[in-house]
């Protein structure tokens, strides 16, 4: 599995819904069978995830909001989801 | 104690199907006062403040309700993932699109093979090309569709042909799971319990299948536990991560567990997070407090949590046992005698009963 560069567009693949669980009070990923729990960080993330935002723009607007986000590190969330097909890049 | 994330709704166990594999309580008639849409919806609402976040709707057929859509839209406006098991027959393009909009989020339609003959004969009915025309309609109204194909002795062979029907119906997942001998399957494992040379060649052909269709269809291999080392850990430990509400509102941690001597719970009489926090069923054994040896003192005890209290209860009359599949447990002679049974019979196919249809 190649990593996901900054030029790509994630968005969620169409199959996932991004929801809140009031009752764990956290963001969660529902999928067929499977839900993924996110903490905050993740959250933000994949709400920027449009497919029309690249990761750059996505890492510059949580840097507007946090100060300075690691891109490797939003890089490294992402390509975990992609590898569990929760993320699709769409082509720049 | 944690909030499940999963109900499995089993909404009736009426079914067109008379699969010899059902793991469905073979008491069906005690199943018949089924709960109103309104009890449903009470079910759900109670369900979603648990902290439930994915609905499965089962059974039976879940299409031979006839509020099968009202129960959808409820759960689907209460937030939550909503996922249709069906057996397909029912799955009208019409009753499809209703579905759809009502926020059906992800529908499973079982198989019994690829080949059509054998297919309507596993399943007592002929139903096969209303399952491909189903998948068909599924996969036109933009849902992601999942094949289930509950393996045994007289299908495994057609492990390759059943991953090219689940590719040729555009599949984005595929669930192959080996039988688990509850409710009929269990009257008929001597029937249905495969032997280690077709184990064997069906895994190698899962294995070429995971890696040429990666980034294509997730297929899911379930394997059986009489083969296994060690006890599957079921349903991610008791009373944990899931609950099933049968289709007259009894509460329990996975489906099979009617099969146990503890006391009822249900719907009828209790609200849903009293029952998840304190009813005998949940808690009699939720954690690892109640592990026997030689669970108590094994590294593997917060893995498997002792394996199925069903099974055990089922194989040894006492549900507080290891289960008899880990080549630890005392008991496990009696799984390694149906294992040889298996591997010593002729090749030819036992005669499989077919579970008792029902009236709908």
């Amino acid at each position: 599995m190649s990593d996901v560069s900054t030029m790509d567009r994630p968005r969620l693949a169409r199959h996932v819904r991004l929801s809140f669980d009031p009752a764990r009070q956290r963001h969660v990923l529902l999928l067929p069978e499977t839900v993924v729990v996110l903490n905050g960080s993740g959250a933000d993330i994949l709400e920027l995830c449009d497919g029309r935002r690249t990761v750059a723009d996505v890492v510059a607007e949580l840097g507007v909001r946090y100060g300075s986000v690691p891109d490797d590190e939003v890089r490294r969330f992402l390509t975990r989801l992609v590898a569990r097909r929760c993320v699709e890049l769409t082509d720049g | 104690m944690d909030s499940p994330f999963g109900l499995l709704a089993e909404l009736t166990y009426r079914c067109p199907l008379a699969c010899a594999y059902c793991s469905n309580p073979v008491n069906l008639a005690d199943y018949s006062d089924e709960l109103t849409t309104g009890e449903w919806r009470r079910v759900l609402g109670e369900a979603r403040d648990l902290g439930v976040l994915q609905c499965h709707l089962s059974g039976g057929e879940p299409l031979l309700r006839r509020d099968l859509v009202e129960i959808v839209a409820e759960a689907h406006d209460l937030g939550l993932y909503t996922n249709l098991v069906t057996s397909a027959l029912g799955f009208s393009r019409p009753k499809a699109e209703r579905l759809r909009a009502a926020g059906l989020d992800h529908v499973q339609v079982s198989v019994q093979s690829d080949e059509p003959v054998l297919s309507d004969r596993i399943a007592g009915a002929t139903s096969f090309r209303r399952k491909v025309e189903a998948m068909r309609v599924v996969k036109e109204l933009g849902w992601p569709l999942t094949l289930n194909v509950v393996l045994h002795r007289q299908n495994i062979g057609r492990v390759a042909e059943l991953l090219g029907l689940a590719e040729e119906a555009g599949a984005d997942r595929v669930e192959l799971a080996n039988t688990q001998y509850y409710g009929w399957a269990w009257r008929n494992r001597p029937a249905l319990l495969p032997n280690r040379a077709q184990l064997d060649a069906a895994e190698t052909v899962v294995r070429d299948a995971r890696e040429r269709l990666r980034d294509r269809m997730d297929v899911i291999y379930v394997l059986p536990d009489y083969y296994s080392r060690y006890p599957k850990p079921c349903m991610g430990g008791w009373a944990s991560r899931q609950l099933t509400v049968t289709p007259n509102g009894e509460v329990l941690p996975c489906p099979a567990a009617q099969s146990l001597p503890l006391p009822r719970a249900t719907v009828r009489e209790d609200s849903l997070d009293r029952i998840w926090a304190e009813a005998p069923v949940m808690t009699a054994f939720r954690g690892t407090d109640w592990l026997p040896d030689p669970c108590r003192s094994c590294d593997r005890r917060e893995l498997d949590f002792g394996g199925c209290r069903c099974q055990a209860f089922q194989l040894t009359g006492d549900a507080a046992r290891t289960d008899p599949v880990c080549h630890l447990s005392p008991d496990h002679d009696l799984v390694a005698r149906a294992v040889e049974a298996a591997n010593a019979g002729s090749a030819s196919p036992l005669p499989l009963v077919p579970r008792r249809r029902t009236r709908s």
